[in-house]
């Protein structure tokens, strides 16, 4: 069988979640092996414009340069997997929405600011139809490997769409309400495996929303804890703001 | 070189480099023998991270500012939590400094070994990537992975994870080490001495351009025995020595047009932070096995040959591999204090007490100093917040270097002048991400 043909581009990100396969040890080899990998800008000059099989798609849409770009690798890919937070919701770059835009490029950046034009941050698929996603914040390599070998296959990949709070019972944690912190895992999508509650930490809902959110319980949970909903609505805007842009009908 | 060679057109666009984090473009225009542009343009899309920390509560800087690069993550996690806690002030105890020493050592070791493998040695070997390299060198590659994956291994234990830390954050650590995990640590960071020898090994039969340009080098420096990487002052080769809070006198940012990376400035046009800044400043406190490395590499201070940053990194690699495993002996030897563990959010509990001030935290991540600074009010709601990031601080120098190092090369090819051209920025180990991000190298009308 012929290695598809698969190319990793970034845009506005960390470039964290393409370290991630770096990070996969001798793995990393055996994808190697079953894929044919011809673009991969953090660590390699090979360069490729032709069609692509797969293209793994990192970070978000923030200026029109990286529209116009999204869409040419668009039209030449089979299938597009958007992966990492800043890729499939928008991520931490979502923050900016909060603020005009002219004023954030000015606190940074002073008089200089009409160099560096920038847009509403977009996630991938508020740009461009996508196949795939690898949510969190970084992604979490198991669930990785398995997106990209559902993608091999042609099959469909079933992110999964309840809460953080069933693996996270799995695993024992105890819950942070019931310790006095605001945790987000009630409405966040699982699949991470409750990685930072395991941790010791919470979560910040990196993963995205489920798609019907159990909002009696959450406002319960709540109400029983004396936390305000801006203040939870705070803590969810730093990784999903750029929802309100799917919720206004792309 | 002839009267017509000297007198040439040059003219190099690399838009997009490779092998470097983000992206950046190299341009270079060469009239008559005159060299009219030579630049290093950053052309990532900017994040505006500083904006967008405003109104956000001090004890969540950690977590978000980690996000500018995937990199030096915990880098960015030190040097917001030394700000954040500069502000608030408070004082981190003995063992939570032993503890992000370890973290901060692990994380150089893991992106110089990045460096020096994967985004380097193609270079030296004269391919485009690691790729060919599985095929023509099995063995060096399966290293690299393997050491990158230990390092990987202890952070995860450490921290949960080496991209986005998870436990460490403003106070302490959400999670501390077991005695199972100390050892666990200590196993396979001795396990990975051999690699170690054979990677200095490999690089004492390497060889680097020759060229060499006189440069002010900055970096943190103490008074004690310790090699400074998580505090100290701020110094440089032409004898600056400031604290931290002066850290703006230090870095003098502005903007150049063709950048979307700010620049800076000290005693000179240019200055230069990372290992071989680091390394001509501090040498004389490197672990005993580091200054063996480095004789073994021939790399003796004051080096001025930037290409030899890679050699730094090695020997900075030996020093935080043996420090680690002393660290671990240490806390292997006193035990870790459980009831230190810290759960905070964002500090709803109010567990720690907060005040109204500024901070700074200046820390030594893999590519130099970097520094974060906070405002806050006295509910912990961050006002003013700036990072300088060390890539920026070493773009002018790169230019500068270019500069330099262009004449000294005309006689070869275009294609061997951008190779050299990359290779030379390649040597800074930009991180662009961080910068914003980075390189494409564009002749014109040569």
């Amino acid at each position: 069988m012929k290695r598809p043909k698969t190319a990793f581009f970034d845009f506005a990100c960390c470039e964290g979640c393409q370290l991630q396969v770096a990070n996969m040890g001798d793995t990393l080899l055996e994808v190697m092996g079953l894929i044919d990998l011809v673009e991969f800008r953090e660590v390699m000059s090979e360069k490729w414009d032709g069609d692509l099989d797969i293209a793994v798609i990192e970070g978000s849409i923030t200026d029109l340069h990286a529209t116009e770009r999204i869409k040419a690798i668009r039209k030449r890919s089979k299938v597009l997997i958007a992966y990492g937070s800043c890729a499939t919701i928008g991520g931490v770059n979502g923050m900016k929405n909060s603020f005009d835009l002219d004023e954030v490029g000015d606190c940074v950046y002073g008089e200089g600011r009409w160099f560096f034009p920038t847009e509403q941050t977009r996630a991938i698929h508020q740009v461009v139809p996508v196949e795939y996603a690898v949510n969190g914040c970084p992604v979490y390599i198991p669930e990785f490997l398995s997106v990209l070998t559902a993608a091999l296959q042609g099959i469909p990949y079933a992110v999964p769409d309840y809460a953080v709070c069933i693996e996270c019972r799995m695993n024992e944690n105890e819950c942070l309400y019931d310790r006095g912190i605001t945790c987000l895992g009630p409405v966040t999508r699982a699949g991470c495996n409750s990685w930072c509650v395991n941790n010791g930490n919470l979560c910040y809902g990196c993963r995205g929303m489920v798609s019907s959110p159990y909002v009696k319980g959450m406002k319960q949970v709540l109400e029983k804890h004396h936390v305000p909903i801006d203040f939870v609505v705070n803590k969810m805007d730093m990784y999903n703001k750029c929802r309100e842009l799917d919720r206004n009908g792309r | 070189m002839g009267a017509e060679r000297t007198k040439k057109d040059l003219n190099i666009r690399v838009d997009c480099l490779t092998r470097v984090e983000g992206h950046g473009t190299i341009v270079v225009d060469m009239k008559q023998g005159k060299l009219e542009t030579c630049s290093l343009n950053v052309v990532e899309s900017p994040r505006f991270f500083e904006a967008l920390l405003r109104g956000r509560s001090v004890f969540e800087a950690q977590h978000i500012t980690s996000r500018i690069c995937g990199i030096c993550a915990c880098g960015h996690s030190l040097a917001s939590i030394q700000a954040a806690e500069d502000a608030l002030g408070l004082t981190p105890t003995a063992q939570t400094m032993r503890l992000r020493r370890l973290l901060l050592h692990l994380e150089i070791l893991d992106s110089h070994i990045l460096h020096i493998y994967l985004l380097v040695m193609p270079d030296l070997a004269g391919v485009k990537s690691f790729v060919p390299l599985i095929h023509t060198h099995n063995e060096l590659v399966r290293r690299a992975l393997r050491m990158k994956k230990a390092c990987n291994n202890v952070m995860e234990v450490l921290v949960g994870r080496h991209v986005h830390p998870i436990s460490l954050i403003v106070g302490g650590f959400t999670k501390l080490p077991q005695p199972q995990d100390l050892a666990m640590m200590h196993d396979v960071l001795t396990g990975l001495r051999p690699d170690m020898d054979a990677t200095i090994e490999l690089l004492s039969t390497l060889t680097f351009p020759d060229f060499e340009r006189e440069t002010e080098y900055v970096g943190l420096v103490s008074d004690d025995n310790e090699y400074p990487l998580l505090s100290g002052d701020i110094g440089s080769s032409d004898g600056v020595r400031m604290k931290k809070q002066d850290f703006q006198k230090a870095t003098n940012e502005y903007i150049v047009p063709y950048s979307s990376a700010k620049h800076t400035k000290l005693s000179r046009d240019s200055f230069a932070v990372g290992s071989l800044a680091r390394f001509n400043l501090n040498h004389a406190k490197l672990h005993p096995k580091a200054s063996g490395a480095a004789a073994a590499l021939n790399l003796k201070p004051k080096c001025a040959n930037p290409f030899l940053n890679t050699l730094a990194q090695a020997v900075e690699s030996v020093h935080c591999l043996e420090d680690a495993i002393t660290i671990i002996e240490d806390l292997q030897s006193v035990g870790v204090n459980q009831d230190e563990q810290v759960v905070v959010g964002v500090n709803e509990r109010m567990t720690l007490p907060v005040q109204a001030g500024e901070g700074v935290g200046a820390v030594e991540v893999p590519r130099g100093i970097l520094y974060h600074h906070y405002q806050v009010d006295d509910s912990g709601t961050i006002e003013q917040a700036n990072c300088v990031i060390p890539t920026n601080q070493n773009l002018s120098n790169i230019e500068q270097d270019m500069r330099a190092l262009i004449p000294t090369v005309l006689h070869k090819s275009e294609e061997e002048i951008t190779a050299t051209l990359e290779m030379l920025v390649r040597a800074y180990d930009p991180c662009i991400s961080c910068s914003t991000h980075l390189l494409d190298v564009r002749f014109m009308g040569r």
